[in-house]
């Protein structure tokens, strides 16, 4: 086991696996001479060349288009968005053609791609920088959505990604870049679709991803000191998501609380919430609550956006409710 | 005209550039002064922490906001990117309004709301401060129409970074433009450089003005780095888009002298690259200009350069002693009151 940042953990999955396989290529704004506008290309153009670590204009939809069409053809593109916000000029490339071109053909193609970038707030940057459109694209039938809490999951999710035959959706964090974690020095894949249990108590299951994992570890502890133990679950991908896992832990603890960073009307946790009633009825004691992003765009001031973003001080609330 | 309202200088179409008035050469040096001092103060506010997230310096480029919106009359509109503090205080916003926002106060231009990228004031025809790459030229083209529909008489004066012409919107807005002969100008502030991506790294068939003339548009070049010729040609831009409609695409070369953003460490170029650049500097090269024409004295500049810095101080101690928005205002401004239909529910889904 080493510890490495979240950073490294991203840039070490793309260099094993670019070094694996020829067909994989890294394509984006500043990936390369830059060394990555968070420095999670670090190093690739030096070692892997121009011709796979490839810089482009501020040209979205143009190169998030020729990725689908070098996917079609056989190559495995991962495309860098310097945020996730930025993907929405090319957003017609990533519905209508990533979204459906296997489907239309009949099956005749693969789409053997990973986009990736940081989304969401925290870092004071305004509402057009500050999006969590983790939802938005797991609404999209074909797509799969990950988003990794911890460097062991970044590393293992993103080779995965990779690996996978199919378009996936990696949703990073400007406040997750710098994170230290221990990752296995050995190889390894992280599954798609498997949560992870970051801490386990009998009291409520909370159920968290990306970011707002962290948010939540520290609402549970201190959770924990006033007496009341919870089961974190970080899903780790989102859709699919691990349905298995929760119903464990929720047919222990009765009540679950569910902690997102997008906005509140049709999140994901709206849909964990819908599929848990829907199953589980029998086994809830309360009324399944969701801590979210509030109901506005994001705030430049920063005071706001504390408030804005799912904070301890709401999640405690919310447990609190779910408890009396 | 300086004394009274530093922040619009007025129009004069018919004066070449040659014979602007010793008023308006003296506003002109201010303005630019101004702005220097504003941005130098915004630095020093955000390496305090006083300002968060992104804060993108309008150093070195100064000539060319105020060149440009030298040359408009207050009915017309000015839209630009998010390098935006010099082309805000160039349309006559506050300093003090402008520092407020990159605070995230309040008092701020867009009440704490937008921050350094998203200044908008309303009032001085200024819609923003734009942080999508490319996305505010479509909406240029929006606001021209819009003039034209109402037949106002304005124009819109557009300026987009020289990173922004490889967004696939551009080219679409420049070809409506041209289609439907709308009044406006674009002014392509090619400073070198998008991030860390030099303008030959990132674009063919240079120079860039030459995108102009796939779409039929009036193609035009000016130095950036010399206030009045930015400003003729802006000007002659304008008179063509006020009486023709035709629309230009100005290339104007500039430089910016920080790194992207205060959080660019600013490797991809050399020290020697920006120090030869500075010995173009603007403000120099226009003050020497002027005292070689007689119409600024050593004491003059002083005084100008005293009263920036006082003007800027004032800016930051207002914003600092400003109040935070609040929550009950955040609320309150994603939507817009009816008065021709019942009123929407507008539920609160995260307090449900
Ligand atoms: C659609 C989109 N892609 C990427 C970015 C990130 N980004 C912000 S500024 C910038 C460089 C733009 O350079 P340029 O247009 O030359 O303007 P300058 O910064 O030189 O004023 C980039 C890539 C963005 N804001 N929007
Ligand atoms: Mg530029």
């Amino acid at each position: 086991m080493a510890k490495i940042t979240y950073r490294q953990a991203l840039n070490q999955a793309m260099a094993e696996e670019m070094e694996r396989d020829s067909s994989v290529f890294l394509i984006g704004e500043e990936v390369a001479e830059y060394q990555g506008a968070f420095k999670v290309s670090q190093g690739l153009l030096q070692r892997f060349g121009a011709k796979r670590v490839v810089d482009t204009p501020i040209s979205e939809a143009a190169f998030s288009g020729l990725a689908v069409g070098a996917a079609l053809y056989g190559l495995r593109p991962i495309v860098e968005f310097m945020n996730w916000s930025f993907s929405f000029v090319a957003f017609d490339q990533l519905i209508n053609n990533v979204g459906s071109l296997r489907f239309m053909s009949g099956g005749q193609f693969d789409l053997p791609m990973v986009f990736r970038g940081p989304s969401g707030g925290g870092t004071q940057i305004g509402a057009t920088h500050s999006h969590c459109p983790e939802s938005w694209f797991a609404g999209v039938p074909a797509l799969t959505v990950v988003s990794p809490a911890f460097p062991e999951d970044a590393k293992g999710l993103l080779k995965s990604s990779i690996r996978s035959n199919n378009p996936v959706f990696f949703f990073e964090g400007e406040w997750l870049y710098g994170l230290e974690g221990e990752v296995p020095d050995a190889e390894f894949l992280t599954p798609i679709g498997e949560a992870r249990i970051c801490r386990e108590g009998a009291d409520l299951t909370i159920v968290s991803a990306g970011y707002s994992t962290h948010t939540a570890l520290s609402a549970a502890e201190a959770l924990s000191a006033s007496g009341k133990e919870a089961d974190l679950i970080d899903l780790r991908t989102i859709k699919p998501y691990d349905f298995d896992r929760i119903a464990q832990s929720v047919q222990k603890t009765n009540r679950l609380l569910i902690v997102e960073e997008n906005k509140p009307f049709a999140g994901w946790g709206a849909q964990i919430a819908y599929d848990v009633q829907r199953r589980l009825f029998d086994w809830l004691d309360a009324p399944i609550l969701r801590v979210t992003g509030l109901d506005i765009p994001q705030p430049y001031n920063g005071k706001l956006e504390a408030q804005v973003l799912p904070n301890v001080e709401r999640i405690l609330a919310a447990a609190h409710q779910l408890l009396a | 005209m300086v004394a009274d309202d530093p922040g619009v200088a007025v129009a004069e179409p018919n004066a070449p550039a040659s014979s602007l008035s010793p008023e308006i050469q003296i506003g002109l040096y201010r303005q630019m002064v101004r702005i220097r001092r504003f941005e130098e103060k915004s630095a020093q506010a955000f390496m305090r922490a006083a300002i968060k997230g992104f804060c993108h310096l309008y150093i070195g480029q100064e000539a060319v906001a105020v060149g440009a919106l030298s040359a408009l009359e207050p009915r017309d509109a000015v839209i630009t990117a998010y390098r935006d503090h010099g082309v805000a205080l160039a349309r006559g916003t506050s300093a003090r309004a402008c520092m407020a926002e990159l605070l995230g106060k309040q008092t701020g231009c867009s009440q704490g709301m937008g921050g350094s990228m998203h200044l908008f004031d309303r009032e001085h025809h200024f819609y923003g401060g734009h942080a999508i790459v490319g996305s505010h030229t479509a909406v240029a083209a929006g606001l021209a129409f819009a003039q034209q529909y109402e037949n106002t008489g304005g124009i819109t004066l557009c300026l987009l970074g020289e990173g922004a012409v490889n967004q696939g919107v551009f080219s679409e807005t420049l070809n409506l433009v041209s289609l439907w002969k709308l009044p406006i100008v674009f002014v392509i502030e090619n400073n070198d450089y998008a991030m860390g991506t030099s303008v030959s790294r990132s674009s063919a068939g240079l120079p860039l003005v030459n995108r102009a003339s796939a779409f039929d548009l009036a193609g035009r070049v000016a130095n950036g780095m010399e206030v009045e010729e930015v400003r003729a040609k802006v000007a002659e831009a304008v008179s063509l888009a006020r009486t023709e409609h035709l629309p230009t695409l100005l290339e104007v070369n500039t430089y910016r002298y920080r790194g992207h953003s205060m959080s660019d460490p600013d490797t991809y170029r050399t020290k020697q690259e920006i120090e030869e650049h500075k010995k173009n500097d603007p403000i120099l090269r226009y003050r020497q200009k002027l005292e070689e024409r007689e119409i600024l004295s050593d004491a003059l500049a002083k005084q100008i350069d005293a009263e920036a810095r006082a003007e800027v101080q004032d800016a930051l101690t207002f914003a600092e002693q400003s109040p935070e928005p609040d929550l009950a205002l955040a609320f309150s401004l994603p939507f817009s009151p009816e008065d021709q239909i019942d009123p929407i529910p507008r539920p609160r889904y995260s307090d449900i």
